[in-house]
């Protein structure tokens, strides 16, 4: 126990806070890579999730490549793009914006697809256009499900930025690898503390933007609504 | 006057939901479809307001065919009210209403207006109208659903069971409802509806449709009942179960109509 | 593959080191989380706490988890103890949510016939309840076991000897074959035990193996699948 009064002493030390990789430094560059990843990912996936969940084609497709791409080992697709394109900041962004594809899609196709049909269906039997039902219907009302993905990607993010500082000179992660080398467990310690903080911090910042987007009124009837998924179904033709 | 011509469809997989059909439906009268699941009624519905191509045949509305006009614009111009009220749920009651002028744009300040107005024709609260849907009795989101319906006061107003999930003594006070606005406002409304009694209440012409989307009989409520053109139809609205054939009995000397089974129906007005 | 047929035995060695780490986590995954899940199903006010608590687990980075283990524990850094209890810890904050979600999906009526048949309450519990949440709960084990064999190799980062070393080593030594051979060692290793899950279900919840059922079975898993995004 009285290592993590080392940890928090490390964590509290001066010497820690100025100077090159100090605790603002790190913490700015492991934010400014999460960031940046998130932000590429969601370019990518959140447009095709929406489509797929709009139109309800290539969902199997999505399904399988964001099971498979699960499966990949995060460590074995950093250290790979490490190998090929070299030390630097390059190699992590791509692998790990290639991990946060996954639960970006997940989260942008479930939540558009949780829309009643019928609601959609009477959307266009009014007159909106296909754009419209997108962005006037079906994302308010799915927008708890994609922030839902939005915020698992992003804590996955930022463990894995951790992680990538195996391979650059980057992030909180390196505390934890540059004590491993110099066997002081007070710095793996502190950094460690400072990630799990950091990611908590982003879940719960997620997590209160989830609750915030529910729309007014779909709040009353929260519960009973995600408890019973609604199925989708062509719509009934009498 | 709405108009179909030889009009089919057939889904990829080679279900046919209609086949052959030519109703001519008047203006401003209510024309009922009425069938069994399955009976195409609703696919007709759609195909008015193009929610629905049909592979063979036209759909004309006042002589041009549907299929040459853009679906969005014949669509907003078209009231269209469906089973479960399709209200959007994140959007108040007035809002919903307001939705399609909106779109059309209306000021959102005129639109609101002509929202709260239309919430009285179809006798609501405007109380109501910051409301969700989520917050509405069934009866409640179904007069939204056809004030929505007129909100951009439509020639035609297109009802697709509009009143199947309320229950019976609501849904009986939105019959009547809708009679007393179809009296004030003269719509072409064309309403889809499996249950019989519902269409000869509500309907000035009758279309009976049976599987596979064919057209037993189109009349009025009192044709079909008089010579019901086959023994579907006599069958479909009850004429073999004694329920429609009333007789005559003086009781007290006042005139009593009783039904195939003896059961007093009313009293015969002096 | 020349690299890979001169190290076939050290490949191998590995595999069954990774097996080690990751077999008893899934397990004690499985153990832990019936029982939490049930209580969550069980109980509607332990439900917010016990996910709540569960989403917090999994929002903490492995790497981070792996360090501040050990003085909690008391095993050491590269005690393979260490790894095990911290992918026990993931696996249990991915499957309680699960767990009690298949508790859920017995139906009410059969539950209560149950109890009119005049099952006792632990009875019940072993004779119908669980057997029928089988389905879901081998769904979220499936998931588990995915995440968990692909979470055990971050361990090589910090001396904890799986198939994660075969990614620090090749990196280290600039051989691309040896990472290569490492991805799909455990993606292999993955899916050979999400078959011997898939088996084992089958063996053990017979009922399931209809047409109808299956594909009930399969929807749920998707959807659970879907809820819960992989560990990093």
């Amino acid at each position: 126990m009285n290592l993590f009064v080392e940890g928090f002493a490390w964590i509290l030390d001066p010497a820690n806070w100025s100077g090159p990789g100090s605790i603002p430094e790190r913490l700015g560059q492991h934010l400014a890579v999460s960031a940046t990843v998130l932000l590429i990912a969601m370019v990518i996936a959140l447009p095709v999730g929406a489509l797929i969940g709009h139109t309800g084609r290539g969902r199997e497709a999505a399904v399988m490549v964001s099971g498979g791409l699960r499966a990949l080992p995060t460590l074995g697709v950093l250290t790979l793009f490490g190998l090929w394109i070299g030390i630097g900041l390059t190699a992590p962004i791509l692998a790990l914006v290639i991990l946060a594809i996954p639960p970006l899609l997940a989260g942008a196709y479930a939540g558009f697809e949780s829309v009643d049909r019928r609601t959609v269906d009477a959307a266009r039997a009014m007159g909106m256009r296909e754009l419209q039902i997108v962005g006037g219907v079906e994302l308010p009302l799915g927008l708890p499900i994609l922030v839902g993905g939005i915020r698992s990607a992003s804590v996955q993010i930022i463990a894995t930025a951790t992680l990538a500082a195996y391979l650059a000179d980057e992030g909180l992660g390196r505390y934890i690898f540059q004590g491993l080398k110099t066997r002081d467990y007070a710095e793996m310690l502190g950094g460690s503390i400072l990630v799990i903080a950091l990611a908590l911090v982003v879940d719960g910042c997620f997590a209160l933007v989830q609750r915030i987007v529910v729309p007014a009124g779909v709040r009353a009837t929260r519960t009973r609504e995600l408890r019973s998924r609604p199925a989708r179904s062509r719509a009934a033709t009498g | 006057m709405i108009e179909f011509r030889g009009v089919s469809k057939q889904y990829p997989d080679g279900t046919v939901a209609v086949e052959g059909v030519d109703i001519v439906i008047e203006p401003h009268t209510t024309t009922v479809l009425v069938g069994s699941s399955g009976s195409g009624k609703t696919t007709l519905l759609r195909m008015i307001n193009r929610m629905v191509d049909p592979t063979g045949g036209q759909v004309l509305i006042d002589g041009t065919d549907v299929a040459t006009v853009d679906p969005v614009r014949l669509r907003r111009g078209i009231g269209y009210v469906m089973q479960n009220s399709g209200l959007l749920p994140h959007r108040t009651v007035v809002d919903n209403v307001a939705t399609v002028p909106v779109l059309t744009g209306v000021s959102r300040k005129q639109a609101r207006a002509r929202a709260l107005e239309l919430l009285d024709t179809v006798g609501l609260e405007r109380s109501l109208a910051d409301k969700y849907p989520s917050q509405l009795s069934g009866g409640q989101q179904q007069r939204v659903g056809v004030a929505r319906g007129l909100a951009v006061d439509p020639n035609i107003l297109l009802m697709d069971e509009p009143f199947g999930a309320v229950d019976p003594i609501v849904r009986s006070e939105l019959q009547q409802e809708l009679l007393r606005l179809q009296g004030e406002l003269g719509k072409t409304v064309v309403f889809v509806t499996h249950d019989i009694d519902e269409a000869f209440l509500l309907g000035d012409q009758i279309v009976i449709m049976q599987q596979g989307g064919r057209i037993s009989q189109a009349a009025s409520p009192a044709e079909i009942l008089a010579a019901p053109a086959d023994a579907f139809v006599a069958d479909f609205v009850g004429a073999e179960r004694g329920k429609r054939s009333l007789h005559l009995t003086e009781v007290d000397g006042r005139t009593v109509v009783v039904d195939g089974d003896g059961r007093p129906a009313g009293v015969l007005a002096p | 593959m020349t690299w890979l047929w001169s190290n076939l035995d050290e490949v191998g060695e590995l595999m069954l080191v990774h097996l080690a780490l990751s077999v008893p986590a899934v397990i004690l995954s499985l153990v832990f989380s019936i029982p939490l899940g049930w209580t969550a199903h069980r109980y509607a006010w332990s439900r917010g706490v016990l996910l709540s608590i569960a989403a917090l687990l999994y929002a903490i980075p492995s790497l981070a988890l792996f360090v501040s283990l050990p003085p909690l524990t008391g095993f050491g850094l590269r005690s393979p103890m260490n790894l095990v209890i911290a992918l026990t810890i993931y696996g249990v904050a991915v499957m309680v949510r699960t767990a009690a979600d298949a508790f859920d999906s017995v139906s009410r009526e059969v539950r209560q016939s149950a109890t009119a048949l005049g099952y006792s309450a632990s009875g019940r519990f072993w004779g119908v309840e669980l057997p029928l949440a089988g389905p879901v709960l081998l769904s979220g084990l499936r998931v588990v076991i995915v995440s968990t064999v692909s979470l055990a190799t971050v361990g090589a980062v910090i001396g904890v000897p799986s198939l994660g070393s075969l990614f620090t080593d090749g990196f280290q030594r600039g051989i691309q074959a040896e990472i290569v051979t490492g991805i799909v060692a455990t993606i292999l290793l993955a899916l050979v035990l999400d078959l011997v899950a898939v088996l084992l279900g089958r063996l053990l919840l017979p009922w399931t193996r209809t047409p109808s059922g299956r594909r009930a079975s399969q929807e749920r898993a998707m959807e659970t699948t879907e809820r819960v995004a992989g560990a990093a």
